[in-house]
Order: C-alpha cells, then sequence, then structure tokens
C-alpha cells in the first residue's frame, strides 16, 4: 500500500525526460504449478512503441501480456504502467486497468449488451461520462473501426471480425495508455484477419502504445517497432522486425521462422 | 345415481363449512414474500461465494451447506419454539400476523441456499472472458458483477430458480408446523371432521397446488427461452 501511493506521484517527473518507459517489467516470474511459465522476464516499452511478441505456443507470451494487467498474477518481480507499480487489488488495481486496453483472442464482448453499450459501459461506469457525450464517443470510435452502422445489434449477430473490431473501440474508449492485444486474429477465419489488422495498424500509425503478441508476421513487419521472440518462458531475441525476420539470431528464433515461414 | 349426486352435495358443503380459498391465499402470500426474501439473500450469498474475499466464501459455503441440508420443518419448528417462544423474538404484535412472519423468515433463509446454489450455476454458464473483459476495462468486483455477470448469470439460472420457487410453493405448507392457518393445516381438520369425503379432499388440495405451480414452470420455460444470451 505505501509503495502504491508513492508510486503515484511520480508520472509528472517521468514525463519531463520522455525517455522513461511508459510500460516496465523487471524481473517478473510466474509458474503454473511445476512449470515456470515467465523466466526472469526484463520488459521496457517506450510511449509510441509498437512492441510485437511472437514465439511458439506454451512460450509464455500470453501470459507475459495478461501479467501486464494483471489478469495474471505474478509470484515476483515487478510491473509499472506510467511509473505506477501494478497493485495486487481493489480500487487502485481497477483504476489502473482502465488505462490499459485489452483485446481478447475471443473477443469477449458483453454478450447480453448491445455493441454501442459495449463501447459505452466503460466510459460511462468507470470514467462517469455523461450517457450523451458516452456515446458520441462511442459512434465515432465505431465509425473509425467500421462498424458504426452495427451500434444496435448484440455482439453474437455480428461476424469475428465485426466482434473484434468493436472489441477495439470498446478499449479505446477509455483512453488507455497503452494497448494490449492477446492473439486479436487467432479465433478468426482467414477472409477477417485483414479487417481486424488494419484497424490495428492504423492505431499503430496514430502513434499509439501497443504490446501485441501474434501470429501475424505481416503484421510485424508492416507496424511493429521491435520484435520479442519468446521461447520456454524467456525473450530469447529483440530486435527491429527487419532485423529479426532477415538476420535471427537464436537457434529456436531460426527454426521458428522456418516452420511458419515455408506454409 | 342418488348416491353421486348426495356425495357431490357433501362434497360442495366442505366448501361452506371451511374456508379453502383463503387458505390457499395465505400460501400465495407466503409463497410470494419467502420467494422476494429467498431472492435477494440468495443472490448476497451467490455474491459472497464468488467474491474475491476469502472469508466471505467461506461464509457463504457455510451457510449453504447448514440450510440446504437442514429439514424445513426443524427450521420452522425452530423458529416458533427457539426465535419466539425461547428467545421472545416478535415480528409482529398481531399473534397470527407473527406466526406468519417467522413462516416467511423460515421459508426465506432455506430457500436462500438453494437460490443461491442456482444462480450459481448461472454464473458458471457465464465464460470466463466476460469477467475478465470487465476487469480489463477498470471495473471492480461489484460494478462488474452487477454490470456483467449477474445479468446474464440471472438468465442462465431461470430454470433452476424456477424449480426453486416450485419446490417453495408447494414447501409454504410447512408452515403449518409453525401454526400458520393455512391449506395443509386446514386440510388435517377437514379430514378428521368430515372422512365421508375424503378422497374429495386429498384432491381438491392436489388440484389446488397443480394450478398454482404450473404457472410458475410455464412462465420459467418462457423466460428462460426469451432471455437466453446469445454466444
Amino acid at each position: 500500500m505505501t509503495s502504491d501511493s508513492s508510486a503515484s506521484t511520480v508520472p509528472a517527473s517521468n514525463s519531463a525526460d520522455g525517455t522513461e518507459p511508459l510500460v516496465s517489467l523487471k524481473n517478473v516470474n510466474k509458474h503454473f504449478g511445476e512449470l515456470h511459465v515467465l523466466k526472469d522476464i526484463n520488459l521496457e516499452v517506450k510511449r509510441g512503441e509498437v512492441v510485437v511478441v511472437i514465439g511458439p505456443s506454451g512460450s509464455g507470451k500470453s501470459t507475459l501480456c495478461r501479467a501486464i494487467n494483471r489478469l495474471e498474477t505474478i509470484d515476483d518481480g515487478d510491473i509499472a504502467i506510467d511509473g505506477n507499480h501494478m497493485p495486487s487489488e481493489g480500487k487502485a488495481l481497477a483504476k489502473l486497468r482502465s488505462d490499459v486496453g485489452m483485446v481478447f483472442q475471443a473477443f469477449n464482448l458483453f454478450a447480453h449488451k448491445s455493441v454501442l453499450h459495449n463501447v459505452t459501459l466503460g466510459p460511462v461506469k468507470v470514467r462517469k461520462m455523461k450517457a450523451t457525450e458516452a456515446k458520441d464517443l462511442a459512434m465515432s470510435l465505431l465509425e473509425r473501426v467500421g462498424v458504426a452502422n452495427q451500434s444496435d445489434k448484440l455482439p453474437a449477430q455480428l461476424s469475428g471480425g465485426q466482434q473484434q473490431r468493436v472489441a477495439i473501440a470498446r478499449a479505446l474508449a477509455m483512453k488507455p495508455k497503452v494497448m494490449l492485444f492477446d492473439e486479436p486474429t487467432s479465433a478468426l477465419d482467414p477472409e477477417m484477419i485483414n479487417e481486424v489488422l488494419d484497424a490495428m495498424v492504423a492505431l499503430a500509425k496514430e502513434g499509439m502504445t501497443m504490446i501485441v503478441v501474434t501470429h501475424e508476421m505481416g503484421f510485424a513487419r508492416k507496424a511493429a517497432d521491435r520484435v520479442l521472440f519468446m521461447a520456454d518462458g524467456q525473450i530469447v531475441e529483440e530486435a527491429t522486425p527487419e532485423e529479426f525476420f532477415t538476420n535471427p539470431k537464436s537457434a529456436r528464433a531460426k527454426d521458428f521462422l522456418g516452420k511458419i515461414l515455408t506454409q | 345415481m342418488d348416491g353421486l349426486t348426495e356425495y357431490f352435495d357433501a362434497y360442495l358443503s366442505l366448501f361452506e363449512e371451511f374456508d379453502v380459498l383463503g387458505a390457499f391465499w395465505v400460501n400465495i402470500q407466503l409463497a410470494f414474500w419467502a420467494a422476494i426474501g429467498s431472492l435477494i439473500l440468495g443472490t448476497v450469498l451467490a455474491l459472497m461465494r464468488i467474491s474475491p474475499v476469502a472469508s466471505l466464501r467461506w461464509a457463504g459455503a457455510a451457510y449453504v451447506n447448514i440450510f440446504r441440508n437442514t429439514p424445513l420443518t426443524i427450521i420452522i419448528a425452530f423458529g416458533v419454539l427457539g426465535l419466539y417462544a425461547q428467545l421472545n423474538l416478535i415480528l409482529a404484535d398481531d399473534f397470527d400476523l407473527n406466526f406468519f412472519r417467522i413462516a416467511v423468515l423460515g421459508l426465506s433463509v432455506y430457500h436462500a441456499a438453494f437460490v443461491c446454489e442456482s444462480i450459481r450455476s448461472g454464473v458458471n454458464t457465464v465464460p470466463l472472458g466476460q469477467a475478465e473483459a470487465a476487469r480489463a476495462i477498470g471495473l471492480s468486483f461489484l460494478p462488474a458483477a452487477r454490470l456483467v455477470i449477474m445479468p446474464q448469470a440471472f438468465r442462465g439460472a431461470i430454470a433452476p430458480l424456477g424449480n426453486t420457487m416450485i419446490a417453495l410453493t408447494k414447501n409454504t405448507t410447512v408452515a403449518a408446523a409453525g401454526s400458520v392457518a393455512e391449506t395443509a393445516g386446514l386440510m388435517l381438520a377437514m379430514i378428521e371432521f368430515r372422512s365421508d369425503v375424503i378422497l374429495m379432499i386429498f384432491l381438491t388440495f392436489a388440484v389446488g397446488y397443480v394450478i398454482l405451480v404450473i404457472p410458475i414452470g410455464l412462465l420459467t420455460t418462457y423466460l428462460s427461452k426469451k432471455l437466453a444470451v446469445a454466444r
């Protein structure tokens, strides 16, 4: 508790020099029972940076992504967003999560609420925005991701690609400092992947700070500033997309790229 | 033919002698108030059982296991003999109203355990991702439960809740053990004084309850289809 309250005063000094990382992970460890899923992870993401995390399944990349807004707890280490250390629970945690947008593999739109209400729920209930103001914001965001004409429908009436774009709008409505994407296109039919990736590329171009777990190498090439390659719970390699795809250094990365790029 | 008419007249005279509809009306009122009480208490218990606080989860589970596994007759009898006679708990100055309220209390605390478990089964129909998405936009436990989890859980729990309400309606007859003048008590009195039409007495009350309960089943079946959450 004491460290939380002292940390909350930090951001002003952070933004002064502009080099403080927006997201910082220090010596983060996590176990699932016997399995050591995150091994001493150190990561810093700067403001406006787009980081793509790739790696074989079971490498811990989704767990890493979910740990950043504490949907997964960590055993030890430290995670900070904009200088604020992740609190373990309660209102402080909810407050910090509201600044971190999250897009899930399974969309997770609120099934009983219309598309519009999915997007306005956070602004109205968490940010205490007026209903009319929230609706305007939601409609402009839905417009931006190209699903404004679906705003009265229930999530189940939309295609997967449309649902995921609504999910992006829902996260953006909170005006997050950073957006986390946990395999956002893995549950989509092939013809719908691009509509979601296009929305993500546009977001990256606008300067949003993004951490994206994905298997879409095209997105990594197009939008990433940095690629992290994870295997067995460790960050094995870290490079620009150009460098990583043309000249991977580790044997694990070479092996992985060999398998997916020959498809 | 004469015998049949005679029997039928004897049966009809029952309704002049005894206030059958009045007795059913008492059971309907018992069921109504106990339904409200058990739904409120059961929802609170369900929230406790899914809460992030371990001690609340423990308390909720303890409540359910105690009250679900205690015979209702004992709970009602305890209300009258323990709470009222021994501990002087008085819920109304009027003698009959006091027993009525004690019976509602007993029915509520007993069925709240079943309501809690019905709602919890409804919570299990809500995918984990819904709660994660709610937390991810910054909702803490209670707002997430109120805005996202419970509205979907109730829709998934309508059928089991309907079963609980049907059981509750029929269990109001146990209030006879708590000195409430209702159908079960009246039926015993009728059997005692009018054993000439004993079969018709049983049939009357049986049909009465079927008529009372069928609409609950129809309503919950209709609602569970109409309100189902499309995924």
